[in-house]
């Protein structure tokens, strides 16, 4: 109880800070949260009230997902209905993307970012990105690490694209749904304060693959120590994203589960790094000395015939 | 007849009721009916417009013929031809090769779909077939690409022949994206035209992968 009584002291400190603040904000009601608009980050907390400014996150996206189900109101075979996941400019889906690649700490993705306004656009354009990016770069970077073997023959691989596409987008589809079904059933069992809306999640998870793209590109060069430093730091931004999101959504249960939870979420996306870069990018030679010119022909054959 | 004898309309009592005969019910006929005509006039009417369209996008101007009278010929013919070319190339797997010409057609044709959607879900006011027809349209610079790699490839498959192959597909991917987004990006809200066409730069960015990745038998 004697939280519960911080919370309120706390939402109602905040509401006149954000009033003293931006004395033309839309609502200033007590009920409901002040709608700052959206390209605008909330800066008025100390350091020292960080705990209660993830609450009152917390307490933000409770009520901006009421908000979210009164926004979609059109029935849902209807073509409006979908219009509403794509209510989005261009300077929003760019500061998502900034967002996702430089996360500020303690700063929550969803509640920063998202609010109450999940897109389709980005998860889904992102990840197309993705899977093109992947299969351009792994045949680059093969022709160049291939190239000049004397039994070489380029190919485009073009099967790669398929199963690159297949992998992300189940990763950024299905993971969301069996996440957010995780937390529908811990939420009915412990009364968490945050709950996502499974657009939320989804929006979170495909934002946080954009760190990938440029990954791709780079790994191209030939170098395994390079190509392992660009996987440890891309995992370090995207997963610290992730994380910063859903610990406040699982900080509340039995401390096993949320450990459990969070350490789940990191293994999945570490695995899907090392699987793209295991599998279609192909392992550089060391420097070896040049294969012995073969003396039969035979040999030679045999060497062609293997590829 | 007697007693008819005395039976006479009134003067006073008008006479009421329609007898109007439908003004034109002939001349639109005569004038728009094409069941008469000879199948010569309509198959070059059709070819006509088709033709008419291809030049469009050979010069990109804001005009708005190839929005309105939108036709899927030509995409189609410009698909079919595209995937027949793309075919041929190939390794000793199946799984390595290039694309396969239901791989082609299906980007294409998918890729034109999603893209549609993606305009008309940010709340663009073009119609859905009037944009698969401008996409499809545009990919007659990548058509011709692919032509001229092909016969590039002819004369050798080095490190000359990719330059110019490099160079020819990068201009017609160019002029792809160009001509698409002239005719395309007018129907958009303007807080909105880089999301709409960003998807049109990657689709035609991943045909011209598959047509400058094209290695023949």
């Amino acid at each position: 109880t004697a939280c519960l009584v911080m919370y309120l002291f706390a939402e109602f400190d905040d509401a006149a800070n954000l009033l003293a603040a931006n004395p033309d904000a839309t609502t200033i009601s007590i009920d409901e949260p002040a709608e700052l608009p959206k390209n605008q980050h909330s800066r008025l907390q100390e350091p020292g009230r960080e705990e209660d400014d993830e609450l009152l996150g917390t307490d933000d996206s409770d009520k901006t997902e009421l908000l979210a189900g009164q926004k979609k109101s059109a029935p849902f075979w209807t073509f409006e209905y979908y219009q509403t996941f794509f209510d989005v400019d261009t300077y929003q889906v760019l500061d998502r993307i900034k967002g996702s690649v430089f996360p500020v700490p303690g700063k929550n993705f969803v509640r920063l970012y998202i609010r109450s306004n999940p897109d389709l656009y980005g998860p889904f354009w992102i990840c197309a990105t993705l899977v093109f990016t992947i299969a351009v770069s792994g045949n680059l970077s093969n022709f160049f690490i291939h190239l000049g073997k004397p039994a070489y023959r380029y190919v485009p691989e073009f099967r790669k694209v398929s199963i690159a596409a297949t992998t992300i987008y189940a990763y950024a589809w299905l993971i969301p749904l069996a996440l957010w079904g995780f937390l529908m059933w811990r939420n009915s069992k412990v009364m968490n304060i945050v709950s996502y809306s499974f657009l939320e999640i989804v929006c979170v998870y495909g934002y946080s693959l954009f760190i990938y793209i440029p990954t791709a590109v780079l790994w191209i060069i030939p170098q395994q120590v390079v190509r392992w430093l660009l996987m440890v730091f891309s995992l370090c931004l995207s997963g610290s994203v992730l994380v910063m999101t859903f610990w406040p959504a699982v900080r509340d249960d039995n401390r096993r589960i949320a450990v459990a939870t969070v350490a789940t979420i990191l293994l999945l996306h570490a695995l899907l790094a090392v699987g793209c870069l295991a599998y279609f990018f192909d392992a550089p030679e060391l420097d070896m000395p040049a294969p012995i010119i073969p003396a039969h022909n035979s040999t030679s054959k045999v060497l062609l015939e293997q590829h | 007849f007697a007693g008819l004898a005395d039976v006479s309309v009134a003067q006073d009592i008008p006479v009421e009721g329609e007898i109007t005969v439908p003004v034109g019910s002939h001349s639109p006929d005569e004038d728009y009916s094409t069941l008469d005509e000879p199948v010569k006039d309509t198959i070059m009417r059709d070819l006509k417009a088709v033709g008419k369209k291809f030049v469009h996008v050979m010069y990109p101007r804001k005009s708005s013929a190839l929005l309105r009278d939108w036709d899927l010929w030509g995409p189609l013919v410009l698909c079919v031809s595209l995937a027949l070319m793309l075919q041929g190339g190939s390794a000793d797997s199946k799984d390595d090769g290039g694309p396969q010409f239901a791989e082609v057609f299906v980007i294409i044709w998918f890729g034109a779909v999603v893209i549609t959607l993606n305009s008309k879900l940010l709340g663009g006011t073009i119609s859905f077939f009037q944009s698969l027809c401008v996409l499809g349209y545009c990919v007659m610079p990548l058509t011709v690409a692919m032509l001229v790699c092909r016969l590039v490839l002819l004369a050798g498959a080095g490190t000359v022949s990719f330059i110019i192959r490099l160079i020819v597909v990068g201009a017609m991917f160019a002029w792809s994206t160009l001509a698409s987004t002239a005719f395309l990006a007018d129907s958009q809200p303007p807080n909105r035209k880089a999301l709409v066409v960003y998807p049109i730069f990657l689709f035609y960015f991943v045909i011209s992968w598959m047509i400058l990745t094209f290695t023949p038998q």
